[in-house]
């Protein structure tokens, strides 16, 4: 089959431009939340939202998914809330799962790792996956929403001019091909990427750290023989002075990653003739391959001061940028979502003060400079900006080759896990004596069998009450919140996991699956002090 | 006397590399290389055990054979 002559389906529109009643009416309609940008993120929070019941309208000044495959690597952790909103199994079918990585220096093999993966999870620990697919997915849990009448909406080549928070509410300006009209949010959410004209449009900093350095990416659909791992190159011979990347996506697409330097004419290195002949060097002269896409980035570490601006709340790369290394970008992004949506539900309801929402901002600015500080970490030991730092990331990979101590120093990328909130005003301090650190308060719940199936699936995406061995209400209403219990046996998982030393434990889980608080026994009043804090009373 | 340990050993590897990096910083080549040598120094006389110290050297000339 040759697959350049098919149309891609990051060719064919998915949400095409339709005319909307809004347009039509005399005064701005106003809908509950907005969220412009119907990439990964934006859609992840509408999906979010709307699961919740909230009214939500995405605008996109495109109607397409994604071009190319741009972000490719998706963690557990997004898999888990992906899971949650109803499309996180679909992904993990499709997605390649691999465990072997290499590691190479100059001419050789320095040395090779598997990722053993920690057992008893639902998701492996990451896949490989076109963006174009990962946004496929969701478009298409949107649309099966929409057949059960949940109420969400996209609205294609609807471009947003201007965004002005009037206190009570957003007032934007959307332009479409028939012309512009007025829209009101009482909520809303910027996924507009990291070149964010939203933030623009409010006069937003975005500070941080320029590397002064280019990538090529090229997408290749070939039938070959490479297993399916992640290959790392420093300082290759068909890449002098420079590193390289090889890693297997669906459908026989390979991802390539060179790394091109400063001083490039970026038009000249993406031309097919220019690109080739790089490719062969690297791949052979005989393998047969054809490039699907083509790319030159550069990249940022940087982010917004502060995410959340009164009611217009920022999301993903609009929020944060980060180097590729690590996959940090989506990964990170749909965590925020995860942290935000169910916060604005409980704000909307008046379950909780509008302050909550502030928490989001204390704890995905804490996620997003830990994600900063890895990648360039990772960006540092890949491009080294000094001679003396070149020279001892050279020791360290041939340290590697006979030494097992260096390996853990080498640094081609750090596997993305989620945050653990320490320190966030939700949390309350650790009543567990001897409960494992993994699982102190802010941390996310590590899944573990259960029963037929996993325990995250169960916990859900509202307050729990997670008991191990302790008594206690099968549910309780406090703060005007439901709270379900989930008693569950202590397995071997769930014992490493959650009690550690403990003899019994109780757990209160938060709606993102964060833990909030926990005791070795059930106390009514020291669960409602947790919930008050747990959601901003306090 | 120990044994030169060879595996991995340094709680926080990606936190000591980047203090590493950062002690390093703004320094000319000159400068970084006496940075270096006072350090090969420092840890050389905090390890004091010449039998490890020997191994050590021989470990960090990636010789053929394996350091004893």
């Amino acid at each position: 089959m040759n697959q350049m002559s098919d149309r891609k389906i990051f060719e064919v529109p998915l949400y095409a431009y339709a005319r909307s009643p809004d347009q039509d009416a005399d005064t701005p309609v106003r809908h509950k939340a907005v969220v412009i940008g119907a990439g990964p993120i934006g859609l992840g929070a509408a999906i979010d939202l709307a699961q919740q019941g909230v009214e939500v309208v995405v605008l996109d000044d495109n109607d397409k998914v994604s071009f190319g495959s741009r972000a490719v690597c998706y963690a557990k952790r997004p898999l888990e809330i992906l899971d949650r909103l109803g499309c996180g199994r679909e992904m993990a079918e499709k997605g390649v799962k691999w465990n072997i990585g290499k590691v190479f220096f100059d001419e050789r093999q320095v040395y090779d790792f598997n990722l053993l993966p920690e057992e008893g999870h639902e998701f492996p620990a990451f896949i490989n996956l076109q963006q174009y697919y990962f946004e496929e997915y969701l478009v298409r849990r949107v649309r099966e929403m929409q057949e059960t009448g949940a109420p969400i909406e996209i609205r294609g080549l609807n471009k947003v001019l201007r965004v002005a928070d009037k206190g009570d509410h957003v007032d934007l300006l959307v332009d479409t091909p028939d012309g512009e009209y007025p829209l009101q949010a009482e909520w809303l959410i910027a996924c507009d990427g990291a070149a964010s004209p939203t933030r623009s449009m409010m006069g937003l900093d975005f500070v941080g750290r320029v590397f002064e350095d280019n990538f090529l990416i090229a997408d290749v659909v070939m039938e070959a023989d490479f297993p399916t791992e992640r290959w790392f190159w420093f300082d290759p011979p068909f890449n002098r002075g420079q590193s390289a990347l090889l890693h297997k996506q669906p459908d026989g697409v390979w991802r390539i990653d060179l790394q091109l330097g400063w001083d490039i004419d970026k038009e000249e290195e993406k031309k097919p003739e220019n690109v080739i002949p790089r490719l062969k060097a690297m791949l052979g002269e005989d393998v047969k391959f054809e490039l699907e896409w083509v790319s030159i980035y550069t990249f940022q570490c940087r982010r917004m001061e502060k995410f959340r601006q009164g009611r217009v709340i920022f999301a993903g790369d609009a929020a944060h940028q980060v180097s590729p290394f690590g996959a940090r970008g989506a990964n990170s992004g749909l965590q925020d979502t995860d942290n935000l949506c169910w916060k604005l539900k409980l704000v909307m309801d008046g379950t909780a003060p509008e302050t909550l929402l502030d928490s989001y901002d204390v704890e995905r600015v804490h996620g997003a400079d830990e994600n900063i500080m890895n990648s360039t970490r990772s960006t540092d030991f890949i491009t080294p900006k000094s001679e003396m730092s070149r020279i001892l990331r050279d020791a360290v990979l041939d340290l590697s080759e006979r030494y097992e101590f260096a390996r853990p120093l080498v640094n081609s990328g750090r596997l993305s896990v989620p945050c653990t909130y320490d320190g966030s005003p939700l949390n309350t301090a650790d009543a567990l004596q001897g409960g494992p650190a993994r699982s102190r308060p802010g941390s996310p719940c590590a899944d573990a069998p259960l029963g037929e199936g996993y325990l995250l699936g169960q916990l859900g995406g509202r307050f729990t009450l997670l008991t191990i061995g302790a008594e206690a209400p099968d549910s309780l209403t406090c703060e005007g919140l439901e709270i379900d219990r989930l008693a569950v046996e202590a397995t071997p998982e769930i014992h490493e996991r959650y009690l550690g030393e403990a003899e019994s434990a109780v757990y209160l889980i938060r709606p993102d699956q964060h833990v909030a608080a926990r005791w070795p026994s059930f106390d009514a009043g020291a669960v409602e002090a947790a919930l008050k804090r747990a959601i901003g009373k306090e | 006397m120990s044994d030169l340990n060879l595996t991995p050993n340094i709680p926080g590897a990606d936190d000591f590399y980047a203090e590493l990096l950062a002690a390093h910083e703004g320094l000319t080549k000159a400068e970084s290389d006496a940075l270096n040598a006072r350090l090969v120094l420092v840890l050389a006389n905090h390890i004091g055990d010449r039998g490890v110290l020997s191994a050590a050297l021989t470990a960090a000339m990636l010789k053929e054979e394996e350091p004893a």
